[in-house]
């Protein structure tokens, strides 16, 4: 029953692995943990090393990196464990798989060779498993095997012999529960041992008996490979064969070969076509039958195995009605967190910031000094940390989904609705995300597989009302937009507001669709998806997710927005005018004659004035000036010109721009501000006596602001996420030519249906 | 006397069959076979998503969606 001893080809396939030479091995064990997506690795990595993870990203690409050292080694000699993303083969689909192999194989020069694998194997699950389990075992790296969920697979009448699996695989098994924390000491104790020993690598063996002509044409390539490469091979006959049959192999960011061998793998291939073996699916099929007949030695079912508690669950989440109904109550939640929960520790930390910029700026001697560090730097560190609520709350929203198992549902519900537009299901929740903010849509981007799709959807995802166009919004309508009823029951502003949000939705998709159809032009990615089990979700996962997640926005991208921020304020801020200072030292001088009780009342009003005169003086004020000729088709005057230049820092500037523009009192960002703005544009004229701001010019407003790009660090998030400055300046481009364009029509259209009156 | 030949796709919801060709071009069937969806194997049609696309099958005791048009050109005999 038991076929441990004649796995196939085991004896005569035994090839001596050629060991890194010493200066590769870095002084620290280096542990891998790798396996099924879905499996438990995340909550077994955790059990291992505790809540110390580093996380960053491999060099070059977006694929998250996650180490730790090993709870419990000593210092001195410290066992790091590396998380690799999740796999279903060597043969990778995706870039998370792709950075897998690529370690794997040792092709990423900054990531050390393997000291030892631990992979981690779904018991419930164990076939499927297996395939990727044999695959690694056949690289030769010492590995051990961790039979994870066995509770699960328990429930489900699925009794798996450990002992008599490990036989069959040749590695060590250890069965364990790894959100109950059970077995994982042993498990533990198992890499200590070997990371002591330091144990000769295990013999190379073969999971799938080849068809001879395929095993010769591996065997040959091999010796190829070993003598043809200056860099000692991982495993020559592990790689001959995945060569072989899988064409991308060669192709990928770390690999190089030479033509030499290139051509060899052609030219066998052919010969295999010729035999008539279709070599793509040939050693899928070998491993297959083998593990087969290895879970039929090793498990025994007891009972039927039932309707199991997912697929109760499922009858409901995944229902006609009540699926679609879950699902959008699901998401309605997500985004009134996001959008409204998020709001409360939002103004906090702006008024946090606020408040230490006026500390600070008590604390130094006014100039140019102070200027830097309150306006400068603490308002743009102000820019960044304000982003923070917003993107814990997704992503510990996004981190619940996926751990319990409801993603995958999410992206089977939306799928059909997305592929309309040449997407992914996957792609539904980075779009909705965008409305709070497009940062975090733009960082959870991260789960397409695709990399065509996930720069769709990139592109796109800005397009989406963001909270942060929300006060430009409410600005606008309250000083423009007349509060009729319409329909009986709808208030016009609030119906304005509604229209704003339809109108970024329609051109998304509508961009999106064209963006599949020319430039990133690829079929509807095929879906192969895992509906994995629902399981109840493991606090520390989830949090560690959304800790991690936001510590590389902190880093990352807000550096860069820091960085702008200052720039920004260096250009509204300076060149500095002489004569105008001259004037205000006088007129303030004047006002020290005045009763006490009005002094100050009109010390304060020739400070905002001297603000807003500076303004219209710098660098910015002269840009707004620039740009008048371009914007003036809009029916925009400079002023406009000003507060959207200022908006490139984060479109809600907008409001305090303006209202220094206008020299509206109060420099804070508060709703008294917004509402006295309002008052302050309605009452604008133009020479002529006509208002300036019409409910046109609003909506042409709007409408530029629902489409531009008006969003340093959304550039800069880009940037990060696509490693490349072409598609952050595409982006702005293409959004920039669509604001344009888009107010430009509203403009005109509205002039045709008014039929007088030009708002100019 | 067995049931016909038919495709995945149109298989009574909650049968089995089993898979006897997959039709997919060469370059996408691979990933599909090392899913473990490969001819001998058995398959039950589960459900299909709400918006009636994709498909959701069980295949080798887990759960796997496909889109309709692949599920298409995969060929089962269906399970008495």
């Amino acid at each position: 029953m038991i076929q441990g001893e004649s796995i196939a080809g085991s004896e005569s396939s035994v090839i001596p692995r050629s060991t890194p030479p010493s200066d590769l091995r870095a002084s620290c064990f280096q542990v891998v943990l790798t396996g099924n997506p879905n499996c438990g690795k995340t909550t077994l990595f955790n059990a291992l090393t505790g809540l110390r993870a580093k996380v960053g990203n491999y060099p070059g690409v977006t694929v998250e990196r996650k180490e730790a050292r090993l709870a419990g080694a000593s210092k001195e000699d410290p066992i790091l464990v590396l998380d690799l993303p999740g796999t279903y083969s060597l043969s990778p689909q995706s870039l998370d798989e792709e950075i897998a192999r690529d370690v794997l194989f040792h092709r990423l020069a900054e990531v050390p060779p393997p000291d030892l694998v631990v992979v981690v194997v779904d018991a419930s699950n164990l076939q499927r498993n297996l395939y990727f389990a044999t695959q690694v075992i056949e690289l030769g790296y010492p590995t051990l095997l961790a039979l994870n969920m066995i509770d699960v697979a328990q429930e489900s009448g699925h009794q798996i012999n450990h002992v008599h699996l490990s036989r069959a695989l040749r590695v060590p098994v250890f069965p364990i529960v790894a959100s109950a924390g059970q077995g994982v000491s042993e498990l533990c104790e198992a890499i200590r041992t070997s990371a002591r020993r330091r144990g000769p690598p295990v013999p190379p063996l073969s999971f799938c008996e080849l068809p001879a002509l395929l095993a010769g044409a591996a065997t040959t390539l091999a010796a190829l490979l070993d003598s043809d490469l200056p860099q000692p091979r991982v495993q020559p006959l592990a790689e001959a064969v995945l060569l072989l049959t899988d064409e991308k192999f060669s192709t990928s960011t770390g690999a190089y070969y030479p033509e030499k061998i290139l051509t060899a793998a052609s030219v066998a291939r052919l010969g295999l076509e010729k035999a008539g073996l279709d070599w793509r699916s040939v050693a899928i099929e070998a491993r297959y039958a083998r593990i087969a007949s290895i879970d039929q030695a090793v498990t025994t079912t007891t009972g039927l195995g039932g309707e199991t508690f997912s697929d109760k669950l499922d009858r409901i989440v995944t229902h006609k009605v009540w699926g679609l109904l879950i699902f959008l109550a699901l998401m309605a939640l997500i985004f009134q967190s996001i959008f409204s929960f998020a709001r409360l520790p939002m103004d906090l930390m702006q008024e946090s910031v606020d408040w230490f910029g006026t500390f600070i700026g008590h604390g130094i001697a006014p100039g140019p000094l102070n200027d830097l560090l309150v306006k400068g730097i603490i308002k743009g560190v102000g820019a960044v940390v304000v982003f923070l609520p917003q993107i814990c709350l997704l992503f510990f929203f996004i981190g619940l989904l996926e751990d319990t198992g409801y993603m995958a549902r999410a992206a089977f519900l939306m799928d059909r609705f997305m592929s309309k537009v040449g997407l992914h299901g996957k792609s539904f929740i980075p779009m909705l995300s965008s409305f709070a903010c497009a940062i975090p849509g733009i960082m959870a981007t991260r789960t397409i597989e695709t990399n065509k799709d996930r720069l769709v959807t990139i592109l796109v995802a800005p397009l989406m009302s963001c909270s942060a166009r929300l006060p430009v919004y409410t600005v606008l309508i309250a000083a423009c937009i007349p509060n009729l009823t319409v329909l009986g029951f709808l208030k016009l502003p609030g119906l304005t507001m509604l229209s704003m949000y339809l109108l970024g939705i329609i051109v998304a998709l509508l961009m999106a669709w064209l963006f599949k159809k020319t430039l990133l032009r690829g079929p509807t990615p095929m879906l192969i998806m895992e509906l994995p089990p629902y399981k109840r979700p493991v606090a520390h996962v989830v949090l560690r997710h959304m800790w991690d997640r936001s510590k590389l926005f902190l880093r990352r991208a807000g550096t860069v927005i820091l960085g702008i921020n200052v720039l920004l304020w260096f250009l509204a801020t300076y060149p500095k005018s002489a004569q105008m200072e001259q004037e205000f030292a006088g007129k303030r001088a004047a006002a020290q004659m005045l009763p006490q009780a009005t002094r100050i009342e009109h010390l304060a009003a020739l400070d905002q004035e001297q603000a807003g005169g500076q303004l219209r003086h710098s660098f910015a004020g002269r840009l707004g000036r620039f740009i008048e000729p371009a914007i003036a088709p809009l029916g925009f005057d400079w002023k406009m010109g000003v507060g959207i230049v200022a908006s490139f820092a984060a479109r809600e500037v907008f409001v305090s721009t303006m209202s220094l523009v206008y020299d509206v009192g109060g420099y804070q960002q508060s709703d008294a501000a917004a509402k006295s703005l309002a008052q302050t544009l309605r009452a604008q004229r133009h020479p002529d006596g006509s208002p300036v701001y019409t409910t046109l010019l609003a909506l042409t407003l709007m409408v530029f602001y629902v489409f531009a790009l008006q969003c340093v660090s959304t550039v800069a998030v880009v940037r990060r996420e696509t490693n490349s400055w072409k598609w952050p300046l595409f982006q702005w481009l293409y959004m920039g030519v669509l604001a344009w364009v888009l107010a430009f029509l509203t403009c005109h259209a509205g002039q045709l249906i008014i039929g007088a009156g030009s708002p100019k | 006397m067995p049931p016909e030949t038919r495709s995945l796709a149109s298989l009574a919801i909650g049968s089995v069959g089993t898979v006897i060709e997959i039709k997919l071009a060469p370059e996408y069937r691979s990933r599909l076979l090392e899913m473990g969806l490969l001819v001998g194997t058995p398959v039950q049609l589960v459900r299909f998503a709400p918006l009636g696309d994709p498909v959701e099958i069980k295949v080798r005791g887990y759960h796997l969606t496909l889109r309709k048009q692949e599920a298409e050109q995969i060929w089962v005999q269906p399970k008495e």
